[in-house]
């Protein structure tokens, strides 16, 4: 079942990207919460709270079909992955913000008396051990990325659900097509959950 | 936009996509609580088949599950689904595996010793659930439920892929219709919002009647009381006056 596999790494790749991004722009979200002026944290809360009440499917059809008529045309695969990693920075950024309000304030306190810029106060004091953290909150977004990868094949991206549904159309076999896909996502998901949890064990003690 | 694309698709959209919420909020409520309850159950198959439930339909994604309830279930029991109920049953078993973990909890977080009082009030199983465990687990949920429900709201927007005539489907049309992607999109997006805002100030209001209830009274002067213009009466005043403790009076 080449298809199969065809999908697969498609929707591998998409949550991996997707992850990279949600990972990267969450941090970037959550320190701007921190701001010192409110004319950052206000903006910066309001389009995390938007993206975060709207449904990912329309953010998809959004950046497919509105983007090309402003002039920038990306790839179904590349919308998809920059959608995604998009609506999952704003979960990601509440997660690195229970890690950054985790780090004692002393932390912050020493900082300052080492008057240590606000850059390096960041990247050498307070996320080096916020971010330790919050690895295992973070290992769970993943686990709810891959299962919203099928949403790509509503803007038609060749991943795994949309790939068996056109083989199960050709063969009229939505009964085995359909179930693979599902038994996939529970073996890849309940792998997932299971290295998370040792991870955690190691991580958080 | 035109005048009958907003009548004929938009506006039923928005109400198809209310509904679908509150059914499937429905669906996901009773099965959080029967599968909740289940995995603290006493007899292990119980237990392990709630467990087994909730962590299928918590492993798997949402969409795959529609289409398996949409295409597969059809073929498999012979007989035809509604897709507007394919879309409900997927939306409620789904949410509520995620329900589940949240009931379960709750019910985990109230104090052993409170069920040990009530197996020594020789209370019954039900009577321990009803009038001991649900009024201390109920509050504590209400957080957790109020985000679930968000995301069932947003959930509802898959079975726009199964062509059915909710808000995101309607959007789809327009676009095809007109050429103003911007705008209805733009449009729908801030629809969810708003319709999200609203069930989040729905459920706040309904988080303080909860906590208000059983064992967390509200303190004198504030809350209902107030509200009513009523203040709690001088706690002596509602001794019983020529009761065993009064025959003295």
């Amino acid at each position: 079942m080449p298809h199969f596999w065809d999908g697969l790494l498609v929707t591998l790749q998409a949550l991996v990207l997707g992850s990279l991004i949600s990972f990267s722009v969450g941090l970037v979200w959550a320190v701007a919460f921190r701001a010192p002026t409110r004319f950052v944290r206000w903006p910066v809360g309001l389009v995390t709270e938007f993206i975060r009440n709207t449904p990912l499917l329309v953010q998809l059809f959004f950046l497919f079909f509105v983007l090309p008529e402003w002039g920038v045309q990306f790839s179904a695969l590349t919308t998809g992955v920059v959608a995604i990693g998009l609506h999952y920075s704003t979960y990601t950024a509440q997660v690195y913000r229970a890690g950054i309000e985790a780090v004692p304030a002393g932390q912050w306190e020493a900082a300052r008396a080492l008057s240590l810029p606000y850059r390096r106060t960041w990247t050498a004091v307070i996320l080096p051990q916020a971010i330790r953290r919050v690895v295992p909150a973070l290992g769970n977004y993943v686990v709810a990325m891959l299962k919203d990868t099928p949403l790509l094949a509503g803007i038609g991206v060749l991943e795994l659900l949309q790939r068996s549904r056109l083989q199960a159309a050709q063969t009229f076999q939505y009964t085995e097509a359909l179930t693979v896909v599902g038994v996939a996502f529970i073996v890849i998901s309940y792998t997932a959950s299971l290295l998370l949890r040792s991870l955690e064990r190691r991580l958080v003690r | 936009m035109t005048a009958g694309l907003w009548e004929h698709w938009v506006l039923p959209g928005i109400w198809i996509t209310i509904q679908l919420t509150v059914y499937s909020a429905a669906l996901a409520t009773v099965v959080a609580f029967v599968a909740g309850t289940a995995r603290t159950h006493r007899v292990w198959i119980v237990r392990f088949v709630a467990g087994f439930y909730t962590e299928v339909f918590r492993g798997t994604s949402a969409l795959v599950l529609m289409f398996w309830i949409f295409f597969v279930l059809p073929q498999l029991a012979g007989w035809s689904l509604v897709p507007m109920w394919a879309a409900v049953l997927a939306l409620g078993l789904s949410y509520g595996a995620y329900g589940a973990e949240i009931v379960r909890g709750a019910l985990k977080a109230v104090a052993p010793a409170q069920r040990e009082a009530g197996v020594a009030l020789s209370f019954t199983p039900w009577q321990r659930m009803r009038l001991i465990l649900l009024p201390q687990a109920v509050p504590e949920m209400i957080p957790p439920f109020s985000n679930l429900l968000i995301e069932l709201l947003k959930g509802t927007a898959l079975v726009s892929l199964l062509g059915i005539g909710d808000v995101s489907f309607a959007a789809n049309l327009v676009r095809l219709a007109t050429t103003e992607s911007a705008e209805i999109y733009s449009l729908t997006l801030v629809i969810y919002f708003v319709i999200a805002f609203l069930l989040t100030r729905v459920m706040r209001g309904v988080e303080r009647k909860a906590k208000a209830g059983i064992g967390q009274r509200p303190a004198p002067g504030t809350g209902v009381m107030r509200k009513l213009g009523l203040r709690r009466q001088n706690e002596t005043a509602q001794l019983p006056v020529g009761g065993a403790g009064g025959a003295s009076l």
